[in-house]
């Protein structure tokens, strides 16, 4: 819809703070994440559904799941699909409609840093081999976008599938009751990776990035790390924007985001299974 | 009253109870105006984004600014998935919201321009369009709109014999004796009109006379809610 308007000299002030002084508009460090905040219970009908704020920015994650009959080409495993709307109600330049191609590209980003890093068991989702398996739907809504929603999406389909609860299975009729079990659903919770995405605002490398400082950044790159016997272990990866990157500001964003995921990891998987 | 098959309700309510009410306003800050109605385990968000240019142009109104909602559940509200985007059933309650929001909202000041309401339904257990429509008019006050009155609105029913109001999904799903009957209203505030109305199944006309007054009542609860919400959101956000 709207354009996003910045007039030149914010650009400028941005920029020099950082660039000068290592800080953010909002007092923040180059590598200081927002506060996140999760709250539960936003819907009685899901598996899970949940409120994940970071600083302003906001959304509502909700899991469900399906039985199904599952792909020929892995009859003993079940299926997963993350879905992300940018909802107009979110900010000035979201449209309403079909998800356009920031919506499409947060959505697969997302689910290719769950899918990838084995953190859900498919087998684990068989119900019955070649006939019936549960198909695992994670739904991302934005409610207020102030900057990172790729990240913030990420955190919140984590948390929410580590807190979700296994529908009871009516064997007979084939389908879930409107009733859960007490069991979580089957996660290797060992895989679990985290995306976290570092913008080129000016010269520096920022964690967590604002609304505005994610109009202005030069180029992104998200970076999903999971654990490797307590070492960061990458899993995913994708740059963004238009802009190069060169040799030393890859090492500022490899060193960036082994800091944060030191930081930020053991937080989220308090979060998702406490 | 409580003839018939459904003498007591399913939580407990009296039958001109309504479930327990939670309002907030401001709760998108990058919107111009947005608020959040709950009624038991039904709750509504209501976002108001504008007045802003119109386009395509020929869209425009130069007497006039022109209102535009949408609605829409979200895919985690209710047991089976609901697919994101809109439905028949989306589109139509978001055409009847937008009805009776206009008979309330004045933007003769701002020619040319729409503004949006979005509303958008995180949980649902029955009268999401009532939950959605007093969203709305809270969101609509709070981003500064001319208003001629606030809007209130309730879905009264019946239960076999019995009326009652603020029905729940159980109720809604009532299917002894003379089945379930669902009424969404929706009354302006100072006039007490009809700003939207709804019916779907078997009432007589006396029922339907004695349904309206026990919305009209309920409804007077509703406004005090949102009222309060309103006058609050100065301290919350301030």
């Amino acid at each position: 819809m709207g354009e996003y308007v910045m007039p030149n000299l914010q650009r400028e002030k941005i920029e020099e703070y950082l660039d000068e002084a290592g800080k953010r508009l909002d007092g923040r460090n180059a590598n200081e994440h927002r506060v996140i905040i999760v709250e539960d219970d936003i819907s009685p009908a899901a598996a899970s559904a949940i409120r994940v704020k970071v600083g302003k920015t906001e959304v509502l994650c909700g899991v469900h799941l399906a039985p199904t009959t599952p792909y020929p080409d892995s009859p003993d495993e079940g299926t997963f699909m993350t879905g992300v709307e940018l909802h107009p109600m979110a900010s000035q330049q979201f449209d309403i409609g079909r998800p356009k191609i920031n919506a499409i590209e947060l959505g697969r980003v997302v689910d290719r840093g769950i899918r990838e890093s084995g953190f859900i068991d498919f087998k684990g989702l068989c119900i019955e081999k070649g006939e019936k398996v549960w198909q695992v739907f994670v739904d991302i809504i934005a409610i207020n976008d102030d900057g990172n929603l790729l990240d913030v999406s990420g955190i919140a389909a984590l948390i929410a599938l580590g807190r979700a609860r296994m529908p009871v299975y009516n064997e007979e009729e084939g389908r879930a009751e409107h009733e859960f079990t007490t069991n979580g659903i089957p996660l290797n919770k060992k895989a679990m990776s985290l995306n976290m995405t570092f913008h080129q605002v000016g010269k520096t490398i920022v964690t967590d990035v604002s609304k505005e400082e994610e109009h202005i950044s030069k180029f992104r790159v998200s970076i999903a790390i999971g654990d490797n016997d307590g070492k960061p272990r990458i899993t995913a990866m994708q740059k963004g924007k238009a802009g190069t990157i060169n040799v030393t500001a890859m090492q500022d964003v490899l060193k960036s985001a082994e800091e944060t995921w030191k930081e930020l990891f053991p937080k989220i998987k308090e979060y998702a299974f406490n | 009253m409580a003839e018939g098959l459904y003498t007591k309700r399913f939580d407990g309510r009296t039958f001109e109870e309504c479930r327990p009410m939670t309002a907030k306003v401001g709760v998108v800050p990058s919107a111009d105006g947005s608020a959040s109605f709950e009624t038991g385990d039904t709750k509504a968000i209501a976002v108001v984004r504008g007045p802003r240019t119109l386009h395509p142009q020929h869209m425009q109104n130069p007497r006039t600014g022109i209102l535009r909602v949408s609605y829409g559940m979200m895919p985690f509200s209710v047991w089976d998935r609901i697919r994101p985007g809109p439905s028949r059933r989306s589109e139509e309650i978001g055409k009847v919201s937008e009805w009776a929001l206009s008979s309330v909202v004045d933007l003769s000041g701002f020619p040319n321009t729409v503004v949006d309401v979005f509303i958008q339904i995180p949980k649902a257990d029955a009268g999401t369009r009532v939950a959605g429509l007093n969203a709305a008019a809270m969101a609509l006050a709070h981003a500064g709109l001319p208003m001629k009155e606030m809007l209130s609105a309730i879905a009264a029913g019946k239960a076999d014999k019995t009326l009652l109001v603020d029905v729940d999904k159980a109720e809604e799903d009532f299917h002894d004796g003379e089945g379930a009957t669902d009424i969404p209203l929706a009354i302006t505030s100072r006039s007490k009109e009809i700003a939207l109305l709804q019916l779907d199944g078997k009432i007589s006309p006396e029922e339907l006379t004695t349904s309206i007054e026990m919305a009209k009542k309920a409804c007077d609860d509703i406004l005090k809610v949102q009222m309060e919400a309103l006058k609050n959101a100065g301290v919350q956000n301030g």
